[in-house]
């Protein structure tokens, strides 16, 4: 076992972790942050989507230990400070961006990466960068338009 | 996945020191490597993540080479490379956002997957590839299915791309795993041209020869008119057959070609 110390959603946390102790596993069972979906532990549905200094990241594909010294932020980091929706996901709320709400975390967290390098992304731009990001309920329509809206109201 | 002990490294000579342990494998960008891990395909003792080392970070670029440090993600290729746009463009569409945001150049080529997007560029630039212990030109370094000519511990620290006159990558995407179903890198040199093609062989990326003479007399889409691809020792998968790989072979050459 290892100590790992990392900041999550602005707090300074850190926790005893294995080798092989995923970053999934780390916010979720150390830090009883589950907002972050495990659909498939493969790396390909993208349900786990965290941010890593920035950088969307499949918290699935990435050791706890490798996140030292880092700066995460999860879907429950996306909230405004007084506990409200963020604009993001008011945006998938009022656009009925969501069915079953599975994939939803890692949608909330890619298209966050997407408005800050791209503010102002083409209906094909949104659809591009949700390649990894696989949803089984909304068929993608109300996701893009709620990406539309969250960068119409930023 | 079995435990194994994670090692990270501030330095390349610590790197290599920690690489020289029996049962010690890198750990870049674990794109790959911790799905297989997942799958117990692997079980090292010890991983040496080379993520926390800056001197195998970045991108730059002087007459006619881009260089880039085998820790470099695709994201930053992608980003970043500015004179040789084939390949910028080839890292910006490799996987999705999350994946290039961790993978890196220097696992790709080392993994040397039969469908990866970077072996194909590599081999049609003749990329040298420079490791702790020597510099193997891209010709020597592919040797078959998941094969390369690197020893146990030895790390690629840097890849030299000399920059075409014009070149094209064309990736017929598999879309569920998002690797290449075939995918054809052009790259032409004066009068010399290189076809390198991924994703079709099941001895991995190689060279289509009767194109590149072809191309290097007419450098047009149609002087591959009359060329037929063998498929024989193409890959068949539920995604594709033998023959259908040889046309795309075909078809994806002359689209490069033709976008040159
Ligand atoms: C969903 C998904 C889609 C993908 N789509 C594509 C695609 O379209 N095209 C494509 O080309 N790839 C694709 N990939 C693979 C991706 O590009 C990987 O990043 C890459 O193959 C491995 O790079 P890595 O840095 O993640 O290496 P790792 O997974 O960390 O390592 C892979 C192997 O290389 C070794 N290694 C790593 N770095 C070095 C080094 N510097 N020197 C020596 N050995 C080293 C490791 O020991 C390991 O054996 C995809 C992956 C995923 C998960
Ligand atoms: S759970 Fe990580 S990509 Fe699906
Ligand atoms: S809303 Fe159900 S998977 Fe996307």
């Amino acid at each position: 076992m290892a100590t790992v110390t990392m900041t999550v959603n602005g707090k300074s946390v850190s926790g005893e972790v294995e080798g092989r102790t995923l970053l999934s596993d780390f916010v979720r069972n150390n830090l009883n942050l589950t907002g972050t979906h495990i659909g498939c532990d493969t790396s390909q549905c993208g349900a786990c989507v965290v941010h890593v200094n920035g950088k969307a990241v499949k918290s699935c594909t990435m050791f706890a230990l490798e996140a030292e010294g880092s700066s995460v932020t999860t879907i429950e980091g996306m909230a405004n400070p007084d506990g409200s929706l963020g604009t993001v996901q008011q945006a998938f709320q009022d656009n009925h961006g969501l069915q079953c709400g599975f994939c939803t975390p890692g949608m909330v967290m890619s298209a966050a990466a997407l408005l800050e390098e791209n503010p102002n992304p083409t209906e094909t731009e949104i659809r591009e960068y949700l390649e990894g990001n696989i949803c089984r309920c909304t068929g993608y329509h109300n996701i893009v338009k709620s990406i539309q809206a969250a960068a119409a109201a930023a | 996945m079995y435990d194994f002990a994670l090692q990270r490294p501030q330095s390349l000579n610590e790197a290599i020191e920690a690489l020289s342990a029996e049962g010690a494998e890198v750990l870049a960008g674990g794109q790959t490597l911790i799905p297989t891990l997942k799958n117990r395909l692997a079980s090292p003792d010890v991983l040496v993540s080379i993520g926390g080392i800056s001197e195998l970070q970045g991108v730059s670029e002087t007459d006619g080479t881009v260089s880039i440090k085998a820790g470099t993600t695709h994201g930053v290729v992608a980003a970043t490379v500015e004179s040789y746009p084939a390949l910028a463009s080839l890292a910006g569409n490799i996987g999705d956002p999350a994946v290039r945001n961790r993978g890196t150049i220097g696992g790709s080529l080392a993994n040397n997957d039969p469908s990866a997007c970077y072996p194909a560029a590599a081999l049609a630039s003749n990329a040298s590839i420079t490791t702790n212990k020597r510099t193997i030109s891209a010709s020597d370094f592919f040797m078959g299915l998941f094969e390369t000519s690197l020893d146990e511990g030895e790390l690629i620290t840097q890849v030299d791309f000399p920059v075409p006159d014009a070149a094209n990558y064309q990736k017929f995407d598999q879309p569920a795993s998002r690797f290449a179903l075939v995918g054809v890198f052009v790259a032409k040199y004066g009068n010399d041209v290189r076809v390198a093609v991924t994703g079709a062989s099941e001895d991995g990326v190689f060279r289509w020869s009767e194109a590149e003479s072809a191309l290097a007399s007419n450098f047009s889409s149609s002087a591959i008119d009359g060329l037929e691809v063998d498929s024989e020792g193409m890959i068949e998968d539920i995604h594709g057959s033998k023959s259908y790989r040889a046309n795309l072979v075909k078809v994806m050459t002359k689209r490069a070609v033709a976008a040159c």
